[in-house]
């Protein structure tokens, strides 16, 4: 393929506008609340002279879901007759819960997934029990609100997750952790 | 029966190979737990952290084979070596005793692999350093975790500290290996891929004495004992990991799911 970017566009409001609402429609597999953009997977989308590239960059180093949110990216962008199309994997700079969108976060958060709070390299000093509230900011429950919450486990049901449950009403919720 | 591949032999492959084994055995060995973990959210955090551990042997396989120019994938180099031509320490090969001999590992290993990432993150190598900075944040947490159930352990019953005293008396003697300089060290940081193991052991050991320092134990005293894993030359348990590894893609080559 021929490699002169005609245009590049990082975000929905370029002239590449139309491919970045497709790509807004593309679920992530796991938390199907979001989209592969509001998460931040897309990085950036180029038009060639031959077509079309969509660069993605993965979350974690093995998340299972990469591949399939590769070929739904491609299945997509074909389904709206937006030309060839081919996906590339960035993966520098890292991936960061910072760059979920703040809509993202709020979708996160009606879906019952407390949103992650902004990466803290300084939290988390390894020698000390952590015990079930991590660090000093309380998780509010995506359910009532409440802030007296705690953590039940450190890992949760997909590698970007925790499960806490809230201490007032009663139910477990997952948090996005901030990475 | 698919007949073995030669790795590369030069210095960065090699190098590369080295910390991408490290990732492929342990992150095997702790999915041993699977199942059979004493809680369910610890089934969970296991596994959790062998896919991660496997994520990133992938990323590195598949460099190496890059950087030999031998066309290997990640698949052929996973599956297809010989025991010989694995390089990662013993350490990570050893059976995965009970929980407190798994934690205690992992927390050696989290270290130690949080603190080659960070390096790494500057290395002359674009890719391993991209491999490194998404490792560096994965690691970060396996490390606070595995530390956190040291401390949960060392600090709870008479039974528990007990365990964890023994695992560290059996896996302390291992970690020596990991800071033991080899020619592709030298040459690596020579050429700016990556640090010499050895530049690690003073942060590493800083690290592991403030841990056992929170559990009360003393940094148990240097063995002159040497592992010698990294050369290729493994334990008597790394044959049996690596037939069960390697048993499907050595009965139906190129087999996929």
């Amino acid at each position: 393929m021929n490699q002169t970017a005609v245009v590049s566009t990082s975000g929905a409001g370029g002239a590449l506008g139309p491919v970045w609402q497709v790509l807004g429609t593309v679920l992530d597999p796991e938390v199907p609340a979001l989209s592969v953009v509001d998460l931040g997977l897309v990085r950036e989308v180029l038009a060639h002279d031959d077509g079309l590239e969509i660069v993605l960059t993965p979350t974690y180093s093995g998340c299972p879901a990469t591949e399939l949110i590769e070929q739904n990216v491609l299945a997509a962008v074909a389904a709206a007759g937006l030309g060839p199309a081919r996906v590339t994997m960035r993966r520098a700079p890292a991936w960061t819960t910072d760059w979920i969108s703040p809509e993202g976060r709020q979708k996160l958060f009606d879906y019952g997934i407390a949103p992650p709070g902004p990466v803290d390299l300084s939290e988390g000093v390894p020698m000390h029990f952590v015990g079930r509230t991590p660090s000093g900011r309380r998780l509010a429950c995506p359910r009532c609100g409440s802030l007296q919450t705690e953590r039940l486990s450190a890992f949760g049901s997909t590698a970007c997750k925790s499960l806490y449950r809230c201490m007032s009403c009663r139910e477990p919720f997952e948090h996005f952790k901030p990475i | 029966m698919q007949a073995s591949i030669q790795p590369g032999r030069d210095a960065a492959t090699q190098y590369v190979l080295r910390l991408g084994d490290t990732c492929l055995i342990l992150g095997q060995r702790i999915a041993e737990w699977c199942g059979h973990a004493p809680v369910l959210e610890e089934d969970i955090a296991l596994t959790n952290m062998s896919l991660d551990l496997i994520g990133q042997a992938r990323a590195l396989l598949t460099h190496a084979g890059q950087i030999s120019g031998l066309g290997h994938d990640e698949d052929q180099l996973a599956f297809l070596r010989d025991e010989r031509d694995y390089l990662n320490p013993t350490l990570v090969e050893l059976p995965r005793g009970d929980f407190a001999f798994t934690v205690l590992r992992n927390a050696m290993v989290a270290t130690f692999l949080k603190l080659m990432w960070q390096r790494l993150s500057a290395s002359s190598d674009a890719e391993l350093a991209a491999i490194a900075g998404k490792a560096l944040k994965e690691s970060r947490y396996h490390q606070q975790h595995a530390c956190d159930w040291v401390v949960r352990l060392g600090d709870g019953t008479d039974e528990s500290a007990r365990r964890l005293k023994a695992a560290l008396a059996q896996l302390w003697r291992y970690s020596a290996e990991l800071f033991e300089d080899e020619a592709i060290d030298e040459q690596a940081a020579a050429s700016g891929l990556g640090p010499k193991w050895s530049e690690l052991q003073a942060d590493w050991r800083a690290e592991m004495a403030a841990l056992l320092a929170a559990v009360k134990l003393p940094v148990p005293a240097d063995s002159v004992y040497r592992s010698t894993g990294r050369r290729g030359v493994h334990s008597e348990h790394m044959g049996f990991i690596l037939a069960e590894m390697q048993y499907l893609q050595r009965a139906f080559p190129g087999g996929v799911w």
